[in-house]
């Protein structure tokens, strides 16, 4: 059980790196989503089942929801406007 | 004096609608042609793509830039050695601490008699600290309320739904929703109506069947949903649950009391029906949550209902 | 000192994701990024919040006996889990308002640049005054 915990937790260390690293914010999104889950079953190692289930809803479902819909209301006003690609959706 | 408050009041009284119109903040002004300056904004931005500003060389974009990677990578620097040598003053990971346990103490070993509730997070959460839960859902409120007013979009100017972005017609979308749906519905009411016997509660619950109306909205479009979820249900359920809540913990300001004793009888621990306001609260709780993570989706969605 | 904080090491691995988020939060210059970020240093503060309630061995705390409810000792502390369940819920309100602002700042600026924006506002004011 420590080591599953430790690597767990390496794991949480490693997706919010890699949240940071990465160029495509679709993929940092994602990378976000799973970030919560892992949250969520460090919060069941921890005995707090209540904090687990509301980050598995809240963290993994609606904010990432949330941001991605915000990806697709920026592609879409983006190419309404016909702007230039780049600067903002890197996507 | 001709122009105070006291005169204006008289005035008003005297049947003049416009009672500020003589004082100095009212003084009419010329009507600003606001298309025209916006055209002259849109026109400048284009002008200045083509010939930027010169700037002075030691503000250049790059020495600030540089200036603020460095000053970020000192600060978090610091900020993680403090924080790291804190933690490494703390009691060990995972053992009691005899000095901060008079709080738990009273929680853990009182609550189930004071409130009824076997979960003792919903009991303190729900019971012992409904007030803070009060705050916390009128958060929620208000947040639901800066989105609605950030990203309302006006029927005047309606936007284009582009229909190849949408997933709405999608058949392995749609058949795969209609049979996980029932299940996450379920799955909500389960969590929200057991949150004071087994883990979860109004916002967990609240959150599980607002994401079931995101899928229904997702796979089936904004019409579906829309058919039982008007705008007027959406602000009366929000406005009963919210109001609910508030009354039903509010007293508590005028008796005085540490607000258990609501004069409902607890009834035997475990059972569904049981401690006392717990379950009507965490109903509220749950409506307050469900309407606000649909609302948000929406007006991310379309930016109306 | 480090070997105090192998042995606290949920505390340590918790400021260190408070530290990750935070950096996101201040190197890169997108807005989505950032909110992620804050997000990041969000959680590790509950972790760390959450680990200070932490009794090694003991239960969730839901009393399974309803005669005998035991010890302090037998349940972990649940003030820290309440605390963090208004915290993480409190979270997603400042997410959504802050997505929201985001999506205004794009429609006006078309870019989600905070630099780009800011110099953007500040040649039109510049120009318009």
């Amino acid at each position: 059980m420590e080591a599953f915990k430790i690597f767990l937790l390496v794991m949480l260390v490693a997706c919010a790196v890699s949240v940071s690293l990465t160029k495509r914010l679709l993929t940092s999104v994602i990378i976000y989503m799973c970030y919560s889950l892992i949250m969520s079953i460090v919060w069941i190692l921890l005995r707090s089942p209540d904090l687990a289930i509301t980050e598995a809803a809240v963290g993994a479902g609606v904010s990432g929801i949330l941001m991605l819909l915000t990806l697709k209301k920026i592609r879409r006003t983006a190419t309404d406007d016909e702007a230039k690609e780049g600067s903002a959706n890197e996507e | 004096m001709k122009n105070s408050a006291f005169a204006g009041f008289l005035r008003w009284l005297d049947g003049d609608p416009e009672i500020l119109l003589g004082a100095e903040e009212m003084t009419e002004q010329p009507d600003v042609p606001r298309d025209s300056q916006k055209q002259r904004i849109h026109h400048l931005e284009h002008v200045l793509k083509d010939h930027p500003l010169p700037v002075p060389r030691a503000f250049s974009r790059r020495n600030v830039r540089i200036f603020y990677a460095v000053v970020s990578v000192v600060c978090c620097l610091v900020i993680i050695s403090c924080l790291l040598l804190a933690v490494s003053d703390l009691p060990r990971f995972g053992v009691e601490h005899a000095e901060v346990e008079e709080v738990t103490e009273k929680y853990v070993l009182d609550g189930l008699e004071e409130t009824g509730a076997v979960n003792i997070v919903s009991g303190i959460i729900l019971d012992y600290r409904a007030f803070d839960t009060l705050g916390e859902s009128f958060v929620l409120f208000c947040a639901l309320n800066c989105v609605l007013i950030l990203l309302r979009t006006d029927s005047r100017e309606e936007e284009h739904d582009i229909s190849y972005y949408s997933l709405s017609g999608d058949d392995v979308l749609r058949k795969s929703i209609m049979f996980t749906l029932p299940l996450v519905l379920v799955f909500g009411v389960y969590v929200l109506l057991n949150g004071h016997l087994s883990p979860g509660g109004g916002f967990s619950g609240g959150a599980v069947m607002g994401g079931g109306l995101i899928l229904l909205s997702t796979g089936y479009g904004g019409e579906v949903t829309g058919r039982f979820i008007t705008e007027r249900r959406f602000k009366t359920v929000c406005f009963i649950a919210l109001s609910f809540y508030c009354l039903s913990k509010s007293y508590v300001f005028f008796t005085g009391a540490n607000g258990l004793e609501t004069g409902i009888s607890l009834g035997t621990p475990g059972a569904i029906l049981s401690s006392g306001l717990i379950l009507p609260l965490n109903i509220a709780v749950g409506m307050v949550v469900t309407c606000t993570m649909y609302g948000i989706y929406r007006m991310f969605k379309k930016g109306s209902f | 000192m480090l070997d105090k904080l192998l042995m606290n090491y949920e505390l340590a691995f918790a400021v260190i994701l408070f530290g990750v988020g935070l950096c996101t939060l201040l190197f890169h210059r997108n807005m989505i990024k950032k909110i992620i970020g804050l997000n990041i240093m969000d959680t590790g503060l509950y972790l760390l919040l959450a680990s200070m309630g932490y009794v090694e061995g003991a239960k969730a705390p839901i009393i399974e006996d309803l005669t005998n409810i035991g010890e302090v000792a037998d349940y972990i502390n649940p003030v820290p889990s309440a605390l963090v369940l208004t915290g993480i819920v409190v979270s997603v309100s400042v997410t959504a308002i802050s997505l929201s602002l985001a999506v205004r700042l794009f429609k006006k600026y078309h870019s989600l640049d905070l630099d780009e924006i800011y110099a953007i506002a500040r040649r039109q004011e510049k120009e318009v005054f």
